[in-house]
């Protein structure tokens, strides 16, 4: 067995990058500190008998550690790295999910997280009565889905079925519907979890067609990945995460070729 | 194929130095149309699962009326005038609160997988709930018409006054659902304190039995419990047809607003530990 080897961040600062459009999402100098206890108290009684025999021990996980990036408008932007980097823990940040222990988040405009695809859907409501309420929660108002509501079911191919209950759809006609709400109106910004993989073939086109739609209209993604292909394909500037710190920031050849190096020596070790 | 921008740019800082109770307050506003599908959903859905649906929301406190109104008139042999109108005054004031604070405890406690996936004023949730119970708590004023009716006592007018102590029960409510689920975050079990809790607290309120036939030295003591007072000014109006004293509305009014900013209060600044317990 390998010992993980901790790598080091980069300390040289890239000269490259030059700001020429204006940032929307900024991160400076954020820590997020998960305080975990080291044995897992969720009710009152035992947080009571340990406090009592002084026995409450807590230990911190830094999900996020000391990270500043920029994201400029209309860039693609990738986060890569292993599992527990951090990726999802920033785009939660992003995503306004949560707010970080120290440092400061700033996002300009709206942010539409692909993480969130049928949130709220509810079995028993019909197609049409669901996009109504995953389309608010999104933060749409009524008016919005009035008016977005037959490029909707139209993008999904959902007419014949709209007012049938969720559950009779098939999961694939679930998270097409699902796909067409989050994607209805445009965000400023827009969180890409994993690769897309909704529906059949035909359908995940017709998605990545749509995202590439926004991102000629002028919209920001950001893109967490496994798939080195697909993150050089897709975005212009890359960041690598590694226990929560940036190891490797800048354009997406440099850091993929950083990281896969990296990788190839960790496991020849 | 149309790309639709949204008009408005929000720009969202993470350390904007908007007091959190009022930040949550104005996104919750922004979020309503969320509220009122919520609530949407919440009544189809129980609409749609059995045929009996809605009606469940009435028959349940006729049959608790029914078997309550056996128990004191035959086994205690306690005698009072209509009282099974009585009792379902009280029975569903109580039934609301019982019913809606639970609800938004759970859907705050163990909603979680949502609020890490998006970003939702949480509060939304808990609205909701209340939203809810008062349809139903309108709903459940039909029955309570009826048995009247056969009782022989026409409604009153008084009950067009009703609305305002539901609004003072919904606040009081609200503010409850919020402080239990905000300790709910540390320690899940409190959720379940709390339906023990309401299992005594519901005998402690005079909703089953009339509170002048507890001796004077108790009264005091019960008086404390809010609850007494938001019930007995629903119940003034709805059953015994009479007005509320002004002091009966201040108290009802100041217990019910006070209740409500505590739990928001205490709610919106502990809202971010929700992200990090999950």
């Amino acid at each position: 067995m390998n010992l993980p080897i901790v790598p080091e961040p980069e300390t040289a600062t890239l000269a490259a990058e030059v700001a020429v459009r204006e940032p929307v999402v900024v991160l400076e100098d954020v820590t997020v500190r998960y305080r975990v206890p080291r044995e897992r108290i969720r009710t009152f009684k035992e947080f009571a008998i340990r406090r009592l025999q002084g026995r409450l021990q807590f230990q911190d996980l830094l999900a996020l550690d000391h990270v500043s990036l920029e994201v400029r408008k209309g860039e693609v932007f990738g986060l890569i790295g292993p599992n527990g980097a951090g990726k999802t823990t920033l785009l939660r940040l992003v995503a306004r999910v949560m707010r970080p222990t120290s440092g400061r988040v700033w996002v300009k405009g709206r942010v539409a997280p692909l993480l969130a695809m049928g949130a709220g859907f509810h079995p028993e409501l019909t197609g049409r009565e669901n996009v109504f309420l995953n389309g608010a929660l999104l933060g749409y108002t009524r008016r919005q889905i009035e008016e977005h509501f037959e490029w909707i079911v139209d993008f999904a191919e959902m007419w014949d079925f709209i007012d049938a209950p969720l559950r009779t759809y098939s999961s694939g006609m679930v998270a097409r519907l699902g796909f067409a709400v989050a994607t209805a109106i445009m965000p400023d910004i827009l969180i890409v979890d994993e690769v897309l993989s909704v529906g059949d073939i035909a359908f995940q086109e017709k998605s990545a067609a749509r995202i590439r739609e926004f991102r000629e209209a002028g919209a920001t993604i950001l893109l967490v990945s496994h798939s080195m292909r697909n993150v050089e394909k897709m975005c212009d500037r890359a960041a690598w995460l590694d226990h929560g710190r940036i190891m490797v920031m800048g354009d997406v050849v440099r850091v993929v070729n950083k990281y896969e190096e990296y990788m190839k020596v960790e496991q020849k070790l | 194929m149309s790309v639709n921008t949204a008009s408005t740019t929000v720009v969202y800082d993470s350390s904007a130095k908007t007091p959190a109770a009022l930040e949550e307050a104005r996104q919750a506003w922004r979020y309503r149309d969320l509220i009122v599908f919520l609530v949407r959903r919440d009544i189809t859905a129980r609409y749609k699962r059995s045929v009996l649906g809605v009606a469940w929301t009435m028959l349940n406190p006729l049959g608790m009326m029914i078997i309550l109104s056996i128990v004191f008139s035959q086994v205690f042999r306690v005698a009072m005038v209509n009282y099974p109108g009585f009792v379902l005054s009280g029975l569903i004031a109580w039934n609301f609160f019982a019913q809606a604070s639970t609800a938004a405890i759970n859907s705050l406690v163990w909603g979680g997988d949502l609020f890490t996936r998006i970003y939702v004023p949480r509060s939304v949730f808990a609205i909701s709930a209340i939203g809810t119970g008062l349809i139903n708590l309108v709903l459940s004023m039909v029955p309570l018409l009826v048995v009247m009716a056969v009782m022989g006592v026409p409604p009153h007018p008084t009950l067009l006054l009703a609305p305002l102590p539901m609004l003072f029960l919904a606040l009081f409510t609200l503010g409850i659902g919020l402080l239990i689920s905000t300790i709910g975050i540390y320690f899940i079990d409190v959720v379940e304190m709390y339906a023990i809790l309401l299992m005594a607290w519901m005998y402690l309120t005079p909703i089953i039995y009339p509170l002048d036939i507890l001796p004077e030295t108790v009264r005091v003591w019960v008086r404390l419990n809010p609850m007494v007072h938001l019930v007995d000014s629903f119940r003034m109006l709805v059953f015994y047809g009479i007005l509320p004293s002004p002091a009966t509305w201040l108290v009802s009014g100041g217990l019910a607003v006070g209740t409500f900013l505590l739990g928001w209060f205490f709610f919106t600044g502990k809202a971010d530990e929700f992200a990090y317990r999950t």
